[in-house]
């Protein structure tokens, strides 16, 4: 509870939590205040904003509701960010603690896989992937979640390797308990808060590599998201430029969002920031 | 009367809001003539070295004096400007620290950084530079002046490493050296060379020596006057003949007793059959390279055999590197040793696989050394000593109940079992970490120095609770510690070890009356303070 009040307690990590929940309220309310199915006709293609005021936002040019995109593409942004990191950090973390908490040959074994993937460039192998299974949204998702993991990986390793040198572990060792144990129970929850901090970068690289795999029209184009939206708005881009920035904003928003509820989230976990407690003085 | 070199007059140092306290020096007068050693004593948290950073101005953020005079050379260094500052620190006054791998940097050469200071504050040219540099590493006796100033601060050891850092201090012949705990890090026969080392530079050149520690020894070794610091106050000051042997404060009364004298306990009978009986045993580190050729071997020990009798204590003493804490890991096999045998009652540890030792594990319990590192900062109290037995079996409320007990039995509140350890004191913690221990109600007890990171009276508190307990409930403890006061207070038998090889064993009191190995006898010698009897005042006033 004193993690929340620092973390709200700081004002740009407050106006990202407000933003976060701007959009999940949006993801919340868009089958109240859009029963129809976003993605059917509701008039006239490339209608401007505020022109009309059924579809208020205007329409695409296939004459679908932007509105009503934006409100589901919200669903749409959340659950692939939310998803694809849980995938992502769960790898991360199994490859990461092995690999510290053991050394040696494991650890080896482990990194190079690591790093096989991360001199790949990650959208590189995604497009590889959908390419190979096909981009229904679960697709897409999964493979998010298998190109991000090797940096929550790396840090997981970097928090094992110098906790599992501490007396503490150690001690567990002396009273005879077992490695499974060891790594979940004691040396997880220590290694846990700049993962979790980390778990926001991955949620907004998450979001835009979704839309940036729709803009190539390579994700499912039978959802609503903001991607396609903006790959929908690719042809008139110079004339009828809202079609694509309107969703471009609410991506911005979003990743803004995400990114300054980690930074904040990065500065009430951070012990140093802690207060001021008297701390000797170092030369 | 001469001037002062630096007068502290009713010193205040405001802490930022939220700090344990308001002030973290409130009202400390002090005075430094010129030509004198002036040591500061004081606990952890005394604010004796927030003494020097205010003096140097190198208080962390949120903390700033807000009240008093502290003039150096009769000129007020609170309203001096930073660039006045600037030349004062290092010229003027040098300063030592307490860790001297930290205080270098790892990158540049030895004598870089002290030429550094020349380049920094003089116009001297290369080449006068280099000369004054080698000067000075004579000055504070490196071995081999040339090849220091090439070496990098890894390639030094720990004396050594102080040594550049005393030759940096010294560089611009400063009229004040403040040096904060500059042997504390460092071992035993070290220490007292770099003791003798500031206290012969200190007299040749005549300069006043600010010298801030908390080991009573080196207080003896070194003062010409002492004062004694508590929770930002000062509680005595005086020549060090009067404060160590005539204390007035009762605060200094119950410091001074605290610090064990250098003497072996009083025997006791000699305990029974060996329960511990170690043969032979040995580990080898290798390291570096691939190559066969180019790995690094190190034997941290050496085929060692030592006896442990049931019902009492041995102590292994040895300083960093003597291989005295990879025995201990051996023992309950946090390592493999590479040969010899562990006798443990008829159990042979060193054969055993990984899986059947932790069968055996409650036989042979462990305290650590570091109260901070040892206690996973994300358990309750409670529940770190209540582990112990739940692994082994035991359910969630016997295990609790159980700790309940011990926690009583160390001598803390039960009611704190809910706590986190940060809510805890170093000594507290350490008492959870032995709690954690007999929780298993082991045969054996190895505590690797389990004493060393604690303040000299809570010291004094966690010994005599280990002393009570292993004769009350019939311990066997092997006590592993540098330190040959500790040694004497506790162990029965000690067992000397350097560079991996017991070089010297037998009952504590014959080992300190009469050591027989060269190494044994340097030891004993380089205690600080080994001819000041702490807790005597009226003897050593009378053969005074």
């Amino acid at each position: 509870m004193a993690i929340l009040r620092r973390l709200l307690g700081n004002p740009a990590a407050l106006l990202g939590a407000l933003l976060l929940a701007a959009v999940i309220l949006a993801a919340l309310v868009a089958p109240l205040l859009f029963p129809n199915d976003p993605l059917s006709l509701v008039g006239r293609p490339l209608q401007w904003p505020f022109a009309n005021p059924r579809a208020w936002l205007g329409t695409d040019p296939s004459g679908r509701d932007i509105a009503a995109q934006i409100f589901y593409g919200a669903r749409v942004s959340l659950l692939i960010g939310l998803v694809a990191t849980l995938i992502a950090v769960a790898i991360g973390i199994a490859v990461g603690a092995l690999a510290g908490y053991y050394g040696g040959l494991v650890d080896e074994a482990l990194m190079r896989v690591t790093e096989a993937f991360q001199t790949l460039p990650s959208f590189l192998l995604l497009l590889v992937l959908v390419a190979v299974f096909g981009s229904d949204i679960t697709t897409v998702t999964v493979a998010i979640g298998l190109v991000s993991w090797p940096a929550p990986a790396r840090l997981t390793r970097a928090e094992f390797l110098s906790l599992r040198q501490r007396e503490f572990v150690q001690a567990c060792r002396v009273l005879g308990m077992g490695d499974a144990r060891i790594i979940v129970r004691e040396i997880l929850p220590n290694a846990l808060p700049p993962v979790i901090v980390y778990a926001s970068v991955v949620m907004a690289v998450a979001i835009l590599l979704e839309s940036a795999l729709a803009f190539l029209n390579l994700s499912d184009p039978n959802i609503a998201s903001w991607g396609n939206l903006i790959g929908a708005g690719r042809g008139v881009l110079r004339t009828q430029w809202y079609v694509s920035a309107i969703p471009g904003v609410a991506i911005l928003l979003t990743v803004l969002a995400v990114s300054l509820v980690g930074q904040g989230l990065n500065d009430a976990l951070n012990p140093r920031l802690r207060g001021a407690a008297p701390v000797k003085a170092v030369p | 009367m001469t001037q002062p070199l630096l007068a502290v007059e009713d010193l205040s140092v405001r802490l930022p809001p939220g700090a344990d306290r308001a002030h973290a020096l409130a009202g400390v007068s002090l005075s430094l003539a010129p030509r004198e050693i002036l040591c500061v004593v004081g606990e952890s948290g005394s604010g004796k070295s927030m003494l020097a950073s205010t003096v140097m101005r190198l208080l962390p953020p949120g903390v700033a004096p807000d009240g008093g005079r502290l003039a150096f050379r009769g000129r007020d260094l609170l309203a001096l400007p930073e660039a006045g500052m600037r030349r004062i620190r290092g010229a003027e006054i040098g300063m030592i620290f307490q860790e001297p791998m930290t205080a270098l940097n790892p990158l540049r050469r030895a004598g870089d950084q002290i030429a550094e200071m020349f380049r920094i504050h003089t116009r001297l040219d290369a080449r006068a530079i280099r000369a004054r540099t080698l000067a000075l590493l004579a000055e504070v006796r490196m071995p081999d002046p040339e090849a220091a100033l090439r070496a990098y601060p890894h390639e030094l050891s720990g004396g050594q490493r102080q040594r550049v850092m005393i030759a940096m201090a010294l560089a611009l012949e400063p009229a004040l050296l403040i040096a904060d705990e500059p042997t504390t890090a460092l071992d035993v026969t070290t220490q007292g060379r770099i003791l003798a080392l500031i206290r012969d530079i200190q007299h040749r050149r005549g300069m006043g020596v600010l010298f801030i520690t908390h080991d009573f020894g080196v207080v003896a070794e070194i003062a010409d006057r002492v004062a004694v610091m508590r929770a930002g106050r000062l509680v005595e000051a005086g020549p060090a003949d009067q404060v160590l042997n005539r204390p007035q404060d009762p605060y200094t009364r119950a410091l001074i007793a605290a610090v064990p004298p250098l003497a072996p306990r009083a025997a006791r009978a000699p305990g029974g059959p060996p329960i511990l009986a170690l043969a032979g045993v040995a580990k080898t580190y290798r390291g570096g390279g691939l190559l066969p050729g180019r790995a690094r071997v190190t034997h941290a020990v050496r085929d060692v055999s030592l006896t442990l009798a049931r019902g009492t204590t041995l102590g292994i003493v040895g300083e960093s590197g003597s291989g005295k804490s990879t025995l201990a890991r051996c023992i309950v096999r946090l390592l493999d040793p590479d040969a010899g045998t562990i006798r443990l009652g008829d159990t042979d540890l060193a054969a055993l696989s990984r899986r059947a030792m932790r069968g055996q594990v409650r036989r042979v319990q462990m305290v650590f050394q570091d109260p901070f590192a040892s206690l996973n900062p994300r358990r309750r109290a409670g529940d770190l000593v209540a582990q112990g037995p739940r692994l082994h079996g035991m359910a969630r409320g016997a295990a609790l109940d159980r700790a309940r007990e011990l926690f009583a039995l160390v001598g803390l509140d039960p009611a704190a079992m809910d706590r986190f350890p940060h809510e805890f004191s170093g000594g507290q913690r350490q008492r959870i970490g032995l709690a954690r221990a007999l929780a298993l109600e082991p045969e054996v007890l190895i505590a690797d120095e389990p004493v060393s990171a604690l303040d000299v009276s809570v010291q004094a508190q966690v010994l005599a609770l280990l002393d009570s307990l292993r004769d009350r409930l019939g311990l066997s403890m092997l006590f592993i510690t540098h330190d040959l006061r500790v040694a004497g207070q506790i162990c029965d038998r000690i067992a000397v070890m350097k560079d991996g090889v017991v070089v010297e064993a037998g009952p504590t009191a014959a080992v300190f009356a009469d050591p027989q190995a060269a190494y044994t006898r340097a030891l004993l010698e380089a205690v600080p303070g080994r001819a000041w009897i702490p807790g005597r005042p009226q003897a050593a006033a009378a053969a005074g």
